[in-house]
C-alpha cells in the first residue's frame, strides 16, 4: 500500500469562522493504481490534492504515505517527503523559464542530493522516456505546450516517485496534445507507476482505472459505501 | 553554491538597469570610502616622509632639562656636562640599530649672523665631518669643508640653498664674507639635501615645523663654531638609524648612553639627553588629519546604509516576483536553507559587484583628485579588502529579511498566486 487516508478532515479559518472543506476522507491507494478524482470547482479537490501531495497538512485524521505519518511532519520534513515520494504534474507546467529542459528535469534530483553526473544521466533517461531526446537543451519557451508538459512529466518521474500526482494535466493543452499526454500516462502506469489525477473532464477521467467523485468535501470511491 | 552564484549573475544580467540602479548606493558609498582612505593614507605617508626625511632615518638627540630642550643660545657653559669625545662617538655607532652618529651644535636665535648689516635669522650649525653624510647633504657648488679647514681653524662657512637665497638673493654666495658674532667667515660652498621637503598640512604646528627649513642653514666647522660661540658647549647628536622603525629605539639608546656618560649630578640639575621622537610627532600630525577625515567616512557609511536598504527593497520585489519559482522549488523538495541561500547569494553577489565597481571607481577618483588638486593619494590595500568584505556583508545583512521571507513561503500559496 502506497498511501492510506483515514478520516481526513480539513477546515480553514476565515476570520473566526471555521469553514470545513474536507469531511472524513478515507482513501487507500495500492501500487500500480491509476486513480482519477473528479469534482466540480469548489468541491475541495484542490485541497485534497494538496494534502495528498504533502503540500498541506490535514486538520484531523491520519495520512500515511509509504508508512510515514505526514501530519506529524514540519516544513522541511514535508519538503523531503515530497522530494522522495511524489512527482507533481501541474496544469500550467511550472517549468523554470531560464533553465533548459534537461536542467528542469534534474532540479528535484539536485534537492535529493544526487551528484551532478548521475543526476544529468537520470534526467536524460527521463526525457528519453517521454520522447524528448532531441530537445534536451531547449528552453521552455522554445517548446510547445505539449512538450512542456512532457518535460514536467519527465521531471516528476526522474526521482522515481512512489506516486505521480497530476492536477488537471491537460487543462492548458489542445485536444491532440492532451491525448498524447494521456497516452503517456497510460504508458507510465503500464510500467508500474501509481498515478492520481485530478480533473473535471469526464473524458480524461475515463482513461483512469478507477474514478472517484468528490462533492462538497466528501469523496465517493467506487466499490465502497458512500459516506 | 556555484550554481547559486551563476543563477544570481544571470538574474542580475537579466535586470541590468534595475540591478545597476540598486548597486548605485553601494558603488557611491564604497567609492567614497576608498577615495577618502586613499587621501588619508597619501597625506599620512607624506607627513611621515617629510618629517622623517625620506629614508634618511635621522633622529636628533639633544640635551634636555626635565622635559624641555636646553636653550644654549646664551652661550652658557654647563659644568656638569662634558663634551662628547670622538671615542664616545665611535662607541655610539656600535649601539644596536645605529648606523652613524654626527655631532653638532646649533643656534636659531641670537646667532648674530650678519651680511652687510642685515641679520640672518635661520639656523646656524657647528658640525663635524659626519654631519653632511648622515643628513644626506651634497655639494652644489663651491667646495666642502676640508680637513685643513678644521686643523687650521679656518673661519669658513657652507650654506644651504635657502640660506643663500635669504642672505644673498640673486648673488653668487661663494667668496662672500659673513659676520658671525663679530668674526668674519668666508662662504666656501653651497650644499643641498637630497630629498626635497614639501609641507602639506597647513596648521600653526606644521608651519613652525617647516618654517625653519625655509629660512635655511649656515654651517660652520666645529672649530669655527668654537671661535664664534665659545668652547665646551654640549653637542647634539644626529643619529642615523638602520631603518625608520629602528629610529625610536636607536635614538633612545644613544640618549641613554650619553646621559649616563656625559652628565654628572643629574639628580640635582635634572639634565639628560633625550631623543626627539619624529615617528611620534608624525603620528600626532596624522591623528590630526585623520579626525577630520573620519567624519567623511561616517558620511560615506550612511550612503552604504541607504544603499543596503535599496538592496533590501529590490530583493523584496524580486522575491514577490518569483513566488511561483519559490513555490515550485519548495513543491519539488527544496528546503528552507536552499531558498534562503539562493536569495542571500543573489543579494551579496549584487552588493559585491557594486562593491567591486565602487572600489574601481574609488581608485579612479582618488587618482583624479590627486591630479586635479595636487594632493597626495596612496591606494590602501587593506582598505580595499575591508571594502570588499563589507560589501558582501551588506548583501548578507540586507538580504536576510527578503531571503527569510522567501524561505518561509507556503508552497500552496506561492503556487496558487497569479
Amino acid at each position: 500500500m502506497i498511501l492510506k487516508m483515514d478520516n481526513i478532515c480539513k477546515s480553514y479559518f476565515r476570520g473566526k469562522n471555521e469553514v470545513p472543506v474536507l469531511h472524513d476522507i478515507c482513501l487507500s491507494v495500492e501500487k500500480g493504481d491509476y486513480l482519477a478524482i473528479m469534482g466540480p470547482s469548489g468541491s475541495g479537490k484542490t485541497t485534497l490534492m494538496n494534502i495528498l501531495g504533502c503540500l498541506d497538512k490535514p486538520s484531523s485524521g491520519v495520512y500515511r504515505l509509504e508508512g510515514e505519518n505526514v501530519a506529524a511532519k514540519k516544513d522541511n520534513a514535508l519538503a523531503e517527503l515530497r522530494n522522495k515520494y511524489i512527482g507533481f504534474v501541474f496544469q500550467s507546467f511550472y517549468l523554470m523559464p531560464s533553465m533548459s529542459a534537461l536542467d528542469n528535469v534534474a532540479l528535484p534530483l539536485m534537492y535529493a542530493g544526487v551528484p551532478k553526473k548521475e543526476r544529468l544521466e537520470r534526467a536524460r533517461e527521463a526525457l528519453r522516456g517521454v520522447g524528448l531526446a532531441e530537445r534536451m537543451k531547449f528552453l521552455p519557451n522554445q517548446l510547445s505546450g505539449g512538450q512542456c508538459q512532457r518535460v514536467a512529466i519527465a521531471r516528476a518521474m526522474a526521482g522515481r516517485p512512489a506516486l505521480l500526482l497530476a492536477d488537471e494535466p491537460t487543462g492548458a493543452l489542445d485536444t491532440a496534445s492532451g491525448e498524447q499526454i494521456m497516452d503517456l500516462f497510460d504508458e507510465i502506469n503500464a510500467r508500474g507507476s501509481t498515478i492520481i489525477m485530478i480533473t473535471h473532464e469526464p473524458a480524461i477521467a475515463a482513461r483512469a482505472k478507477t474514478v472517484c467523485h468528490i462533492r462538497d468535501g466528501r469523496l465517493s470511491v467506487p466499490g465502497e459505501e458512500v459516506r | 553554491m556555484l550554481g547559486n552564484i551563476h543563477q544570481a549573475f544571470l538574474g542580475i544580467w537579466h535586470h541590468k538597469l534595475r540591478s545597476f540602479l540598486t548597486m548605485l548606493g553601494i558603488i557611491i558609498g564604497i567609492a567614497a570610502i576608498i577615495t577618502i582612505v586613499s587621501t588619508i593614507k597619501g597625506t599620512n605617508d607624506q607627513i611621515k616622509e617629510n618629517l622623517i626625511g625620506s629614508g634618511n632615518n635621522v633622529v636628533v638627540v639633544s640635551l634636555h632639562q626635565g622635559d624641555y630642550q636646553m636653550d644654549l643660545s646664551e652661550g652658557q657653559n654647563l659644568a656638569d656636562v662634558s663634551v662628547i669625545t670622538e671615542e664616545t662617538r665611535q662607541r655610539l655607532e656600535e649601539l644596536d640599530g645605529v648606523v652613524a652618529v654626527a655631532l653638532f651644535r646649533q643656534r636659531q636665535w641670537n646667532a648674530q649672523v650678519y651680511y652687510r648689516g642685515t641679520e640672518y635669522n635661520g639656523y646656524t650649525y657647528g658640525i663635524d665631518e659626519h654631519y653632511f653624510p648622515v643628513y644626506g647633504y651634497h655639494l652644489c657648488y663651491g667646495r666642502d669643508f676640508q680637513p685643513e679647514d678644521r686643523d687650521e681653524n679656518r673661519k669658513v662657512a657652507v650654506l644651504d640653498a635657502q640660506a643663500v637665497s635669504s642672505i644673498f638673493p640673486g648673488e653668487n654666495a661663494v667668496g662672500k664674507t659673513l659676520e658671525i658674532k663679530g668674526e668674519p667667515f668666508t662662504v666656501i660652498g653651497v650644499v643641498e639635501r637630497s630629498s626635497k621637503f614639501r609641507p602639506v598640512i597647513e596648521s600653526m604646528q606644521d608651519y613652525y615645523m617647516y618654517a625653519d627649513d625655509s629660512s635655511g642653514s649656515v654651517f660652520l666647522t666645529e672649530q669655527g663654531w668654537e671661535i664664534a660661540f665659545g668652547y665646551d658647549e654640549p653637542q647634539n647628536a644626529a643619529v642615523k638609524a638602520e631603518s625608520t622603525d629602528a629610529m625610536t629605539t636607536a635614538g633612545k639608546s644613544v640618549a641613554d648612553h650619553l646621559s649616563a656618560k656625559q652628565i654628572r649630578n643629574s639628580k640635582e640639575n635634572n639634565l639628560s639627553y633625550k631623543s626627539e621622537d619624529l615617528l611620534q610627532q608624525a603620528e600626532q600630525l596624522q591623528t590630526m588629519s585623520d579626525s577630520t577625515n573620519k567624519l567623511l567616512i561616517w558620511i560615506a557609511a550612511i550612503s552604504l546604509l541607504v544603499g543596503g536598504i535599496g538592496v533590501m527593497n529590490i530583493m523584496l520585489v524580486s522575491v514577490s516576483e518569483r513566488t511561483h519559482e519559490i513555490g515550485l522549488k519548495k513543491a519539488l523538495g527544496a528546503k528552507r536553507r536552499r531558498i534562503l541561500g539562493q536569495f542571500l547569494t543573489e543579494a551579496s553577489v549584487l552588493t559585491s559587484l557594486g562593491g567591486l565597481l565602487g572600489i574601481l571607481g574609488g581608485i579612479g577618483l582618488a587618482k583624479l583628485l590627486s591630479k586635479a588638486m595636487d594632493t597626495p593619494t596612496a591606494i590602501s590595500v587593506p582598505a580595499i579588502i575591508v571594502a570588499a568584505a563589507f560589501s558582501i556583508m551588506i548583501g548578507l545583512i540586507f538580504g536576510l529579511l527578503p531571503a527569510t521571507k522567501a524561505a518561509r513561503m507556503n508552497p500552496i500559496d506561492a503556487l496558487r498566486r497569479d
